[in-house]
């Protein structure tokens, strides 16, 4: 039995110490906001913070992570998460927004440790998250515009 | 296979339908029913509901107004632009709107433009919509009236509503909810006054979309999440060459790993149940399965290309002619040819493909998923399970994405999911599960496809003739769409875009070889303009460089009869500065236009060209959809097509090595990265034309608008896709 911290509550799991992150948080706790993409890292849809850090849950062993905090997009909170979430909202950059969990995740990230990210800043943090539908040019408005609202 | 006689099927053609003539059709689809009226948010509910489901409103008594949306929104944005078509004639506020999926039911849900088959596909929800919800919003909105007018005891004709609110002169206020339950007992107006474009107050304006809080809180549910009581995962080891069926399996290894409840063989190959997907994986990776081959695909995608390349050279199927085209280039003062290729491609929408299939206990079955063609993966169902229709309910869900892959004529997932729960007996909730991997390896791609063209110049520049073949693999040869979609062995989702042209060209031939191979191959977004479009817009391109004409004036000039293209052509031009000299080396322009869907869109494309590498700077597109419902959403959707079409125009290709697909996963199939993102800058043409769709037609443009940019910028001419950079010299 391990306990993971998730959005600030002890959450029991019995599983593999192997298994993935990922699939301890949509398939044994049932909080399916983090999303399944690509399973190897290469697409940023399961990334949550680990400690605040975004981290790609799909490549976290559940045994690694310890006493570690876990923040899931249901759990995120603060003033960068909620002028990430107003600024995603008011540009209306969702379309499929299966991605999104992960774009906001890196976003908040992004913001976190760099409250006025530059266009290259923004292409650093944000490669890594595909949007198969292509909205990039909002998720880029969306970063400048809630980087505005903080400052 | 599936049979569906859709020949008999009343279909409206689009034209017929837009300019209104088909509206006798319209209203025998408009049913209204606000019996059932209640808060019901889910369509899981609303399925369960009163008996009633065939209704397009729901007002409750807490005063939200619920749409049924009877498409799929797979991020296209339709159930934003469903319910503003609704909310405006009911003069509804946009705070109280709702929606919910509405169940497989074709007598109610069809889509117009698909005869009776409930479906999304073709940019069509919008289209296809629009009379039927204007219809049922003013029906409702003069039900309300009634209801209040006689409860007031005052004239009808004197009480107003606006965003949401029923008044009279007298001081009288009233919401929906406290008339809902008398409306709906009002008998439904036949033919409801609809507004004039200029009372509008909703369509053409700026709504927040009505998914943007629930995709950005986690609370969106996807097909992906549907957590069933008691739910198991299956995953399924395909054969890992089309047409390849299970010949023998050693399951012991896996039969004994932890979480596996049941593995079974079904026509697609081995499924393994498992308690969750991780341990589901694991099962399946220690799975012994031995593949019966004879009948399997072992082919290279280059060799079947290069077949292509020879049937090319004979003749084919005539799919559009006049006048005498060799003549016309025999006669010619000058003649170019070109050949373009295109790779198979997969739609690899961002949630990979899935299906939960639930037995109740009277022995009906529940199915959750992105349903997108509900007629058909309802009568799959049934038939995979051996029930009849009414026993399969329908609960579609949000898709993350499609592309084109959710709508398969043989409901493909559909039918493997079922074939799960038949052969493991219903025990539980099964929800299949596609890996990435599988999502791209287990196939339906765009079709490889290879042209060739041939055209003459007279002295003038002038076009004299246009001698054109096409070979690739049909989509809908075998498929139940078969009958209302080829015609004498045309596939007119081969050929749109080409043999249709409206360049005016004094004599033409287009022909078309359907190729036989076992590569399973489906619509992409946009279809056949994804190949039809570059072709003939990269083509035309070269003819104007070699008839010493501007490419904008070129095309204007062959563009006579067609006022919208022209329209959107000039538009986009105006925009890009087009005409103006790049003083930066290996920077230049390329423009596109095209029609798809009964939607037009032009792009100038600027870019920079060196050193085997392109990068696009800019992308101004102009648009014409007729009335656009959500502004907003439109462009939203054309800087989509780029974002999305843009990896494909640059790398993106599925290739086989003797029959086995060797792109497994986003690192060997890349999609485009923020990093690599243009600006879009898009442009609406003002009309009151009923709307058409533009989920799709932003795609077809964006590949030879690049192309074209690149000659531009270098003088190299690359044609086929994706772009071959690799003898682009420095700049």
């Amino acid at each position: 039995m391990l306990t993971l911290n998730l959005n600030g509550v002890a959450r029991e799991v019995d599983a593999d110490p192997d298994m993935p992150l990922l699939w301890v948080i949509r398939d044994r706790l049932d909080m399916t906001g983090t999303k399944y993409g690509c399973g190897i890292a290469q697409c940023g849809a399961c990334t949550v913070h680990m400690d605040g850090q975004p981290v790609r849950s799909c490549q976290t062993r559940i045994g690694d992570v310890g006493e570690a905090k876990i923040t899931t997009i249901e759990g995120v909170e603060g003033k960068v998460a909620d002028a990430v979430k107003a600024a995603w909202r008011g540009l209306d950059v969702v379309q499929c927004g299966y991605c999104q969990s992960g774009q906001i995740m890196s976003a908040i990230g992004l913001l976190t440790e760099n409250p006025k990210p530059s266009d290259a800043d923004i292409d650093g943090a944000m490669d890594g998250n595909v949007c198969r539908c292509g909205t990039y040019q909002r998720i880029r408005a969306a970063i400048h515009e809630a980087a505005r609202s903080l400052a | 296979m599936l049979k569906l006689d859709l020949t008999h099927a009343p279909v409206p053609s689009r034209r017929a339908f837009l300019t209104g003539a088909a509206a006798g059709a319209v209203l025998l689809a408009f049913r209204l029913d606000l019996k059932g009226a209640r808060a019901a948010e889910a369509s899981d509910a609303l399925s369960k509901g009163p008996a009633q489901p065939n209704a397009f409103v729901r007002i409750a008594a807490d005063d939200t107004v619920t749409v049924m949306i009877k498409h799929l929104d797979m991020g296209q944005g339709n159930t934003t632009g469903l319910t503003t078509i609704l909310a405006d004639e009911l003069d509804a506020d946009w705070s109280q709107m709702r929606v919910a999926f509405a169940p497989a039911d074709a007598k109610l849900y069809a889509n117009l433009l698909m005869g009776p088959v409930q479906g999304t596909g073709g940019s069509t929800a919008i289209a296809n919509s629009w009379f039927q919800l204007r219809k049922a919003g003013a029906a409702a909105r003069a039900m309300l009236v009634v209801a209040a007018a006689e409860t007031w005891g005052v004239p009808a004709g004197e009480i107003t509503v606006a965003k949401g609110v029923i008044s009279h002169k007298s001081g009288k206020q009233a919401r929906f909810g406290e008339f809902a339950e008398a409306a709906a007992a009002k008998p439904v107006p036949q033919e409801p006054r609809l507004k004039t474009p200029a009372e509008w107050t909703l369509i053409g304006g700026r709504v927040p979309r009505i998914d943007s809080v629930a995709k950005t809180d986690g609370t969106a549910i996807y097909s992906l999440d549907i957590r069933r009581p008691g739910q198991v995962t299956a995953l399924v080891a395909h054969p890992p060459r089309f047409g390849a069926t299970v010949k023998s399996v050693d399951a012991e290894a896996a039969q004994g790993l932890p979480g596996v409840v049941g593995i079974v063989t079904i026509p697609t190959g081995v499924a393994v149940i498992a308690r969750d997907t991780w341990s589901a994986m694991k099962a399946r990776e220690a799975l012994k399965i031995t593949w019966d081959e004879s009948a399997a695909e072992t082919r290279s995608s280059d060799a079947i290309l290069a077949e292509y390349r020879e049937t090319a050279k004979t003749s084919g199927l005539v799919a559009s002619q006049a006048g005498d085209a060799d003549a016309g280039i025999k006669g010619a003062a000058k003649v170019l040819e070109a050949e373009f290729s295109f790779p198979y491609l997969a739609h690899a929408a961002m949630e990979p493909l899935n299906a939960t299939i639930e037995r109740a206990a009277d022995g009906s079955y529940d199915v959750y998923a992105g349903c997108q063609i509900q007629t058909i993966e309802q009568a799959v169902v049934a038939a995979t399970l051996g029930v009849t229709t009414d026993k399969v309910r329908l609960h579609t869900q949000w898709a993350g994405g499609s592309f084109g892959r959710r709508a398969t004529p043989g409901a493909d997932y559909f039918a493997e999911a079922a074939a799960i729960v038949k052969a493991w007996d219903g025990k539980a909730p099964v929800h299949l599960v596609w890996t990435r991997e599988d999502d791209m390896t287990a196939g339906f791609y765009r079709p490889q496809v290879y042209h060739t063209v041939k055209a003459g110049l007279n002295e003038k520049g002038q076009i004299t003739g246009w001698r054109h073949a096409m070979v690739g693999k049909s989509i809908m040869i075998g498929s139940p769409f078969e009958a209302m979609l080829v015609k004498n062995g045309i596939d007119s989702t081969t050929v749109e875009g080409a043999s249709d042209t409206p360049y005016a060209l004094p004599a033409y031939r287009f022909e078309v070889h359907n190729a036989r191979e076992g590569v399973p191959v489906l619509w992409w977004r946009s279809v056949g303009h994804t190949h039809t479009a570059h072709v003939m817009e990269v083509f035309i391109d070269e003819l104007a460089h070699a008839a010493g004409a501007d490419p904008v004036a070129y095309r204007l000039s062959l563009l006579t009869r067609a006022p919208r293209l022209s329209g959107v052509l000039r538009l986009a031009a105006e925009r890009a500065g087009w005409g103006g000299k790049s003083s930066e080396k290996g920077r230049g322009l390329g423009v596109a236009v095209h029609e798809s869907f009964g939607s037009y869109v032009a792009m100038v494309a600027d870019v920079t060209a060196a050193d085997s590498n392109v990068r696009v700077n800019r992308i101004v597109a102009a648009v014409d959809v007729g009335v656009a419902v959500n502004p907003d959403v439109v462009r939203a959707q054309v800087e989509g097509a780029v974002g999305f079409a843009l990896s494909a125009v640059l790398r993106n290709r599925i290739t086989l090595k003797d029959g086995v697909v060797q792109e497994r996963n986003f690192d060997s199939y890349q999609p485009t990265r923020i990093s690599e993102m243009p600006r879009v800058e898009v442009h609406i043409v003002p009309s009151e034309v009923a709307p058409t769709g533009i989920g799709e037609p932003g795609v077809p443009v964006l590949a030879p608008a690049i192309a074209n940019a690149v000659f531009a910028a270098t003088g190299q001419r690359v044609r086929s896709l994706p772009l071959d950079l690799s003898g682009l010299r420095g700049a």
